[in-house]
């Protein structure tokens, strides 16, 4: 029922472009999105198919120059089934790619992408093996080397402790890349990391790495992993009466809406991200309300740096000058060399972006207090 | 004879349709018939036909439950990218056909090794221990293989376990897998591997050593007792299927840029099985075809969205039960029945023009 | 004091799994076939019971029950849609079966459910926890449950299996099928009602398991299910009281490995123990042996 009005309202919203449009014609973008919907991945990847979705149907509706066609292929977080979707929406017709999701199918995918000269942006497949060596591959999310190097940055300059342990996932390489980079800033920077334990996705109880952490005396524990696992290590921690200073990453935004979360847990954590679904900015406002109407949930980072990511592409589209039933291959040059002049103001920040497909912009610390993020200045 | 000739029938049409799939292939792709979305998934068809074609034999023919298969690809694949990745850098060989070889022979070899490895203590167990321990071992595969680094500087390889400091450029870099792999792997090298492995396996079968490997599935006791070497001639399956995977993994490994241990865990070799089982267990021909198929067939189902992988359950389920319950089978038998008395009547009475009316 | 904090939540740990395990090992004596699709059967008991309490506000006994009623008609109706027409059927033919069934549950749970990870209230278990040796021990409200329904559920099977006329028909099944079906017990009906027991334990475990642990998803069960598995064989499978064994020396294996030699191997370390013990006893710590007929 609900999937047919929703089919409803967009077919209503593609016949009111089509009459507003009657005059000038529009140029349509056939942009794929690539991403897992399925498997255990699917959190992330229903995510950024979702916050791209409304940037799309926000660009449809608001009748400019350009429209949106978006498609989203399930890839289930593995690089053969990536690879297959990418085929298929190159036989589809797409012009260019918003993905892959995740970070090994899309290192899998690019490569692919490279020779076939196909534009990709991707919302946040955060490795630098992503970009590296391939001038079509552009990034939304932070590389986690930045994120790591930023982190420890942060905790320095801030006078933050410097007693550190570190909870990682080592069977994930988002976590892995952060920690490693995090860990080797850490030591030039002085910062004393007295523990370092791991988990894996299979990893259910954490009281190990709790307590390793807690009698290490660490007074802060950096957190370079998802919300999920991260609201279980504040649980154990609250058992265990361990109340050090917890710093997260991107990948921790989206904890105070994990539903029966008690968010008195996470007060006090603190975390660095561009986006958070508390900001007050008119273009946060709005992504959330309409993404809450349509999806029910709040969004993250993930569906942010989606949602910026469609806006992106139909910057450089527009900068590049792409016109109607232009192919893949047409457009991949003019994208690539489009991409690095635009500046698109999104929800996840400004951006702009280097020849190397990196993002640059600023992520803000915020701590969480009464179940609201709010920015942290000490 | 009739057993002979039917085998040899049997063996005939599986190659010939190896073959004939391979010249079809090759033709829609020199006129640009088939879609990229075929094309790209030629090579990882070839690998789970070697895969589900190796594990056939452990399963079908020997009669032992493997559910780590997935783990000798794995230790195949990783070595094929380590090999790959060291000619490369190491010895400046551009010549890819030769490196391809190379590291699927390397990778074949060092899976066998871990078959030798693992078959000695797996094979004195049996039914669902023996299952267990290789499901055991497929998992401990994935988890040491996200503790690896390995890298290349000059000529040498440095390994490194839970340590990431090592010179030069990484080739498997621990969780993140091996970043930055040369895709090497061809068509033509699946489709070759493919005939290598169906040559090897078909041979064994109707080989005094496959008729052995079967008096062991089929009584055990019985087989011991007329002076059959039990672990010999199991171990043999073993590592054969073991190699076969291991070359398999290898050229899988090299047809995509990255590769993570994940990849291989224990869902894998769940899928590898479904193949066997569904192409009917101890079926060469059978597990080629439920290869193609049910790789091909997610993809298929691609139009119907959120509910792709609810399909594909779906499938599996009512496929399993039209395929094994006996009154569906029936039903099903009657129903083409007509159709295969036709035959049936065609060619009794060929054969019985041919040989004079000798045809019993 | 850290080594007994340890073990405790290995026998936490090892309690679940011990009951999973239980599930595991009965469907695999009677109906002689791996049920994969246990491990979903979990997760189903505790969306079930997440939206009893949560959604519904029901009270927790009763968000429980309605997960364990909803888990026995569930259990009941894939043994008899999926599996019972396959009772001719080799084994592995299940077991393919099983597979799919494991992947539809987890793919109708996404649909119906999302994909975003729910947290597990902890007022369904809202024991207060006790302190141990002056504070130093500290042990959960859900950890004391846990283990508690351990005990007892390992001790009404026992009794159950031994004592009544049911158990005895079920152990007439497991033991010999064609035998148990000429004198006069149904074997669908006995079969179907280890599904039911099964299904109830696998419910009673979703909702330990999320309240231990209270991050859950789809896919929460498939790997609790797996080492539940490994639990089953490891204590010999079709044995009850192996099952029990089996399942608390792998949670306290895990967790000790993990604590004392290494957060990364703790996988592989579980699982290399697990071989080491079969090769010493090749069908399991309690399991029978079976005496090959020529």
């Amino acid at each position: 029922m609900k999937k047919l009005l929703a089919m409803l309202m967009a077919a209503a919203l593609l016949l009111s472009c089509a009459t507003v449009l009657a005059d000038e014609e529009a140029i349509t973008l056939k942009i794929a999105h690539i991403g897992p919907l399925t498997g255990a991945a699917a959190v992330y990847g229903n995510a950024t198919s979702n916050g791209g979705k409304i940037a799309a149907d926000e660009i449809n509706a608001a009748g400019g120059k350009y429209r949106v066609e978006y498609t989203t292929y399930d890839d289930t977080h593995d690089a053969e089934t990536s690879v297959n979707a990418y085929s298929k929406a190159l036989d589809d017709g797409a012009q260019m790619i918003l993905g892959t999701t995740t970070t090994s199918p899309c290192i899998a995918v690019s490569a692919e992408a490279y020779e076939d000269r196909v534009f990709m942006l991707t919302p946040s497949a955060s490795s630098t093996a992503v970009t590296a060596d391939k001038d079509n591959m552009y990034q939304v999310c932070f590389t986690d080397p930045a994120q790591g190097t930023a982190s420890a940055e942060y905790i320095k300059q801030n006078g933050l402790p410097t007693k550190v342990a570190v909870i990682y996932n080592n069977a994930d390489a988002y976590s892995t890349g952060i920690y490693q980079t995090f860990v080797d800033k850490a030591k030039e920077l002085g910062l004393d990391v007295v523990s370092e334990t791991t988990f894996t996705d299979s990893t259910k109880d954490f009281t190990v790495q709790v307590n390793d952490a807690k009698n290490a005396g660490a007074e802060l524990v950096f957190l370079p992993i998802y919300y999920g696992p991260a609201s279980m290590i504040l649980q154990t921690a609250a058992q265990v009466e361990y109340k050090p200073v917890w710093f997260g990453v991107d990948g921790m935004d989206g904890i105070l809406t994990i539903e029966g979360f008690d968010t008195s847990l996470a007060e006090g954590v603190l975390l660095l991200t561009p986006f958070s679904a508390d900001a007050q900015d008119e273009k946060t406002k709005n992504f959330v309300a309409t993404y809450q109407a349509q999806y029910g949930e709040i969004p993250n980072q993930f569906a942010a740096d989606a949602y910026d990511g469609v806006y992106a592409l139909v910057a450089a589209a527009e900068k590049a000058g792409v016109q109607n039933g232009a192919t893949y291959a047409d457009i991949c040059d003019a994208m690539i060399a489009a991409m690095q002049e635009i500046t698109v103001e999104g929800v996840t920040g400004t951006m702009t972006w280097s020849a190397n497909g990196e993002v640059t912009k600023t992520p803000t610390a915020v701590i969480i207090q009464n179940g609201a993020y709010v920015g942290f200045n000490k | 004879m009739r057993a002979k000739r039917k085998k040899l029938i049997y063996n005939a049409v599986t190659f010939g349709l190896v073959i004939a799939a391979f010249l079809i292939c090759q033709y829609m792709i020199s006129t640009g018939q088939m879609t990229r979305s075929l094309r790209n998934q030629l090579i990882p068809i070839c690998c789970w036909i070697v895969m589900a074609v190796s594990l056939n034999l452990v399963v079908g023919i020997s009669g032992e439950l493997s559910l780590g298969h997935a783990g000798f690809m794995s230790v195949g694949a990783f070595t094929g990218i380590v090999v790959s990745g060291w000619l490369l850098n190491a010895f400046q060989m551009e010549d890819v056909t030769l490196r391809l070889v190379l590291a699927m022979a390397a990778g074949g070899l060092l899976a066998g090794v871990a078959g030798v490895l693992i078959g000695i203590p797996v094979l004195r167990l049996k039914g669902d221990y023996l299952a267990i321990v290789t499901l055991a071992f497929g998992e401990i595969i994935r988890n040491v293989m996200d503790c690896v680094y390995v890298s290349v500087e000059g000529q040498g390889l440095y390994f490194g376990f839970l340590n990431n400091k090592l010179p030069g450029t990484l080739l498997l870099n621990g969780p993140n897998g091996a970043v930055g792999v040369k895709k090497i792997a061809t068509f033509t090298a699946g489709f070759i591997l493919i005939i290598i492995a169906l040559v090897v396996i078909l041979n064994l079968i109707n080989s005094r050593s496959g008729r052995a490997i079967m008096a062991i599935r089929d009584a055990r006791i019985a087989a011991e007792s007329v002076g059959i070497n039990i672990t010999k001639y199991r171990m043999m399956a073993f590592v054969t299927s073991a190699i076969m995977a291991g070359m398999a993994g290898a050229l899988y490994g090299l047809n995509y840029s990255t590769l993570v241990a994940s990849k291989f865990k224990f869902d894998q070799s769940i899928n590898v099985l479904v193949f066997v089982v569904l192409g009917g267990i101890g079926n060469t021909l059978g597990a080629v075809i439920a290869a193609t198929a049910l790789t091909v067939l997610p993809e298929m189902l691609r139009d119907f969205g959120q509910y792709r992988m609810l399909v594909y359950a779906v499938l599996l389920i009512v496929i399993m039960l039209t395929t094994n319950n006996p009154t569906i089978r029936t039903f099903l038998d009657r129903l083409i029945a007509p159709v295969k008395r036709l035959f049936r009547k065609k060619n009794a009475a060929e054969l019985l023009k041919q040989t004079g009316g000798d045809a019993q | 004091m850290f080594f007994l904090s340890n073990l405790v939540n290995g026998l936490s740990l090892g309690s679940i799994y011990a009951i999973i395990a239980l599930g595991y090992t009965m469907v695999y004596g009677i109906a002689k076939m791996l049920n994969f699709a246990h491990g979903d059967v979990i997760m189903v008991g505790a969306y079930v019971s997440f939206c009893a309490f949560q959604y519904w506000g029901l009270p927790p006994v009763v968000s429980i029950l309605a997960a364990m009623v909803f888990c026995t008609v569930l259990g009941v109706v894939i043994e008899g849609t999926a599996y019972r027409p396959l009772r001719q059927a080799t084994s592995l033919a299940v077991l393919i079966t099983a597979i799919g069934m494991s992947y539809l549950l987890q793919n109708l749970a996404l649909l119906i459910f999302k994909s975003d990870p729910k947290n597990y209230p902890a007022q369904i278990i809202g024991m207060p926890g006790i302190s141990l040796f002056g504070g130093q021990l500290k042990i959960s409200g859900v950890t004391l449950v846990t283990i508690l329904a351990n005990v007892v559920i390992m001790v009404l099977l026992t009794l159950f299996i031994n004592r009544t006329k049911l158990g005895k028909a079920m152990r007439c099944v497991s033991e010999d099928r064609g035998a148990a079906e000429l004198m006069g017990i149904s074997v669908n009906r006995t079969i179907s009602l280890t599904f039911a027991i099964g299904s109830a334990l696998a419910a009673i475990a979703g909702v330990l398991l999320c309240s231990a642990y209270p991050i859950f998803d789809p896919y929460t069960g498939s790997m609790p299910g797996i080492k539940a598995f490994t639990a089953a064989v490891f204590g010999g499978i079709g044995s009850i009281p192996g099952a029990m064994v089996g399942g608390l020396l792998l949670g306290i294996i895990e967790i000790l490995s993990r604590a004392y030699i290494s957060t990364q191997l703790a996988d592989a370390i579980v699982f290399a123990v697990l071989i080491v013990v079969l090769l010493v006893k090749p069908t399991g710590l309690l399991g029978k042996q079976i005496r090959e007929k020529v």
